[in-house]
């Protein structure tokens, strides 16, 4: 996983409420076998339109998007996280995001900030025309016009993504406690430690 | 000292907690795990590049369901037929050679027990009350009727519970949902979850687990408690819960995979305790009326735009938040729907039976007493009846349900996902209209431009014989 630390420049000004994760990419695209190559299917159905805002010339190379509220919801496809990693995107800006989708973007080394409502309004008039500076060490969104706001995190997820760690390998570390709790469940749920 | 009195989702949390960390995150043990051929190939090429092994391979279990296609799959002679997409026959091919490289049971395409995930796991007893479940799918939900904490998950998280059998996971906030009272002639499990859906609105659960209660859940069906708990994760809720009871326990009893002997007991005597304490408190509390609930059918593009089959489709000034007001705007132009127009005026194209909401051998009985004797309207292009699984299909055509079907019209197809999501041969033209017994009603959910109305089966099997929306029940026996 990549590390994440510092974002700043063109944030995509996209707002909609309650978008999708079929919006994000449609299942038709979810006939892949790796992770690469989903960011020409990201938001398609929007981008039918010629005039989206994904494909505006001045929102090139952006590497945030700023979104509405419950932001991710729907189907648990992780194809969600990894079409806006291949389009490029690597922080998502939203009052609230699904539990699974913020799952699977840190996962991904996506880092979902959530701000109120107000201060995501804010940034969506903001960066019409303006670029966003978003800083994971110091937990803030600031703007050229002196807008600061901070931003809660989950500190086990802030360091992972600061380090790029991969969690796997950190729960492998952890195998004591697990074969433990395995020997505790055959012992006290003995029908739940087979299966058949 | 007296214990703290606990919900059930603090007990089934509390019996999984390998580790608590200082931060509240929980290394949570997983007993049960299903993946189907699209959200695994990652994960198990992952493993294979890091060198990883599945570490708990019996306790995982295999079965395609999302793009196989529900026609035949095997020809005269028995043999199997190729799946015409490369694409879905790769992500076939995927799951089958994973499976037993890594040592993992399959359910395999032609298989007798194949079947969607969500209807097989409840079936094969591989899903157990008290059981922590999951699958990359987020309607993994589903399993939650039977008091199982059960949830969906990523690919990553797929990849760390092959590996480790655990998943790092931060408590969520209690949501009790109470549905008191009974429910009228004629309203199904489907019609009560749609209602929710529109009382909690799309993200009115996100951070909780819900628990559904009151005597109108406890009076429910297994299959019709499997259907509620299924729709959790369209309110944004991580799982549904429903206390397991004696009807559970009838429910698992003698399945496949189900305890037996010494374990049994034990089981259903833990299974026994899990309900909710006397005292126990949630975050939060919801409490509808049954007799509120109407047959009930989605307007607009999220399962949050329900309305009752008696009503109009609302105005989009109707709604207090001007974003609402926008999305119900774009959600009309959508569905080429008029505000004020009679829900049973609007008509339809396609019909589908089928999907881990209402699949299971209640859905096929209530849809096929509707059409009993009834033929499919002719201006019903397309109606398909998908059971959701081979054991489902198998016990419909003992009880003849499939010639029923078959005699209005109305197509009988092999166990999968189907029209649920646009992923297999089955889907919605563009710019037509379907009422369908899934769980999405998404822009492009069954197929680019498709306009999908969510129902229970008795409402799918009325608007198949009547051609429009209707109330099933006037035409209920």
């Amino acid at each position: 996983m990549i590390p994440i630390n510092h974002v700043a420049g063109t944030a995509i000004p996209f707002g909609a409420k309650n978008v999708d994760t079929d919006v994000i990419i449609p299942a038709h695209w979810l006939k892949t076998i790796t992770r690469d190559g989903l960011g020409k299917g990201a938001f398609e159905s929007l981008r039918a339109d010629p005039d989206n805002i994904f494909d505006n010339e001045r929102n090139k190379g952006a590497q945030i998007l700023i979104a509405g509220d419950n932001f991710g919801c729907g189907s648990s496809r992780e194809h969600a996280a990894w079409a806006l990693l291949d389009m490029g995107i690597t922080c998502v800006i939203a009052p609230s995001f699904s539990d699974i989708f913020s799952g699977n973007a840190f996962k991904n080394g996506i880092l979902t900030v959530v701000l109120p409502q107000e201060a995501v309004d804010r940034l969506l008039d903001v960066a019409v025309d303006q670029p966003i500076d978003v800083d994971l060490e110091t937990q803030t969104v600031t703007t050229p016009f002196q807008d600061r706001f901070s931003f809660e995190i989950d500190p086990f997820r802030k360091h992972c993504l600061l380090q790029g760690l991969d969690e796997v390998g950190l729960t492998l570390a952890r195998e004591e406690a697990i074969v433990a709790h395995e020997a505790k469940i055959a012992d006290d749920l003995p029908f739940l430690a087979h299966a058949g | 000292m007296t214990a703290q009195p606990k919900t059930l989702y603090e007990k089934i949390w509390d019996a999984h907690v390998v580790e608590r960390r200082d931060d509240g995150t929980c290394l949570i043990w997983i007993d049960r795990h299903l993946v189907h051929e699209v959200t695994s190939p990652q994960a198990f090429e992952a493993l294979r590049v890091a060198g990883r092994k599945v570490r708990r391979p019996d306790l995982t279990l295999a079965v395609p369901d999302h793009n196989l296609p529900t026609t035949a799959r095997l020809d005269a002679s028995g043999a199997r037929l190729p799946i015409a997409d490369p694409e879905s026959a790769q992500q076939l091919a995927a799951l089958e050679r994973n499976a037993p490289e890594f040592g993992i049971r399959l359910i395999g395409a032609t298989d007798a027990e194949q079947g969607i995930v969500h209807v097989v796991g409840p079936e094969q007893g591989f899903s157990l009350p008290g059981a922590t479940i999951v699958c990359g799918d987020s309607h993994t939900a589903c399993h939650g009727g039977l008091g199982a904490l059960a949830f969906g998950i990523g690919t990553s998280e797929v990849e760390h519970v092959l590996a480790t059998q655990t998943l790092l996971l931060k408590q969520s906030k209690t949501m009790e949902v109470r549905v008191e009272g009974q429910l009228g002639a004629g309203v199904s499990a489907k019609d009560v979850v749609l209602h929710i859906c529109g009382v909690l609105r799309a993200s009115g659960g996100t951070g909780y687990v819900i628990e559904y209660t009151g005597s109108a859940i406890r009076d429910l069906s297994i299959e019709g408690r499997l259907t509620i708990s299924n729709m959790a994760i369209e309110h944004g809720a991580r799982a549904g819960l429903i206390a397991p009871d004696d009807k559970t326990i009838a429910y698992v009893e003698g399945r496949p995979y189900a305890p037996k002997g010494a374990d049994w007991d034990k089981a259903v005597a833990w299974w026994k305790s899990l309900a909710s304490d006397a005292g126990a408190t949630y975050d939060k509390v919801i409490v509808i009326d049954a007799a509120d609930i109407q047959p009930t059918v989605t307007w607009g593009t999220s399962p949050e735009d329900t309305v009752a089959i008696t009503g109009v489709v609302p105005a989009p000034e109707s709604f207090a938040d001007p974003a609402k007001q926008e999305a119900a705007r774009k959600s009309l132009a959508y569905m080429g729907l008029e505000a004020g127009q009679k829900l049973t005026e609007v008509e339809v194209q396609n019909v589908f039976i089928g999907s881990c909401t209402n699949s299971r051998i209640e859905d096929m009985r209530a849809a096929a007493a509707i059409v009993k004797g009834r033929k499919k309207a002719d201006n019903v292009r397309w109606a398909i009846v998908v059971p959701g699984s081979g054991l489902v299909k198998a016990q419909a055509e003992a009880e003849g349900l499939d010639k029923i079907f078959i005699e209005a019209g109305i197509e009988w197809r092999e166990p999968g996902c189907s029209a649920c999501l646009a992923m297999n041969p089955d889907k919605v033209p563009a710019g037509e209209r379907c009422a369908s017994t899934s769980n999405r009603n998404f822009v492009g959910r069954q197929g680019p431009g498709a306009r999908t109305h969510l129902v229970s089966p008795a409402m799918a099997a009325a608007a198949a014989v009547t051609g429009r929306l209707s109330d099933a029940r006037e035409l209920m026996a």
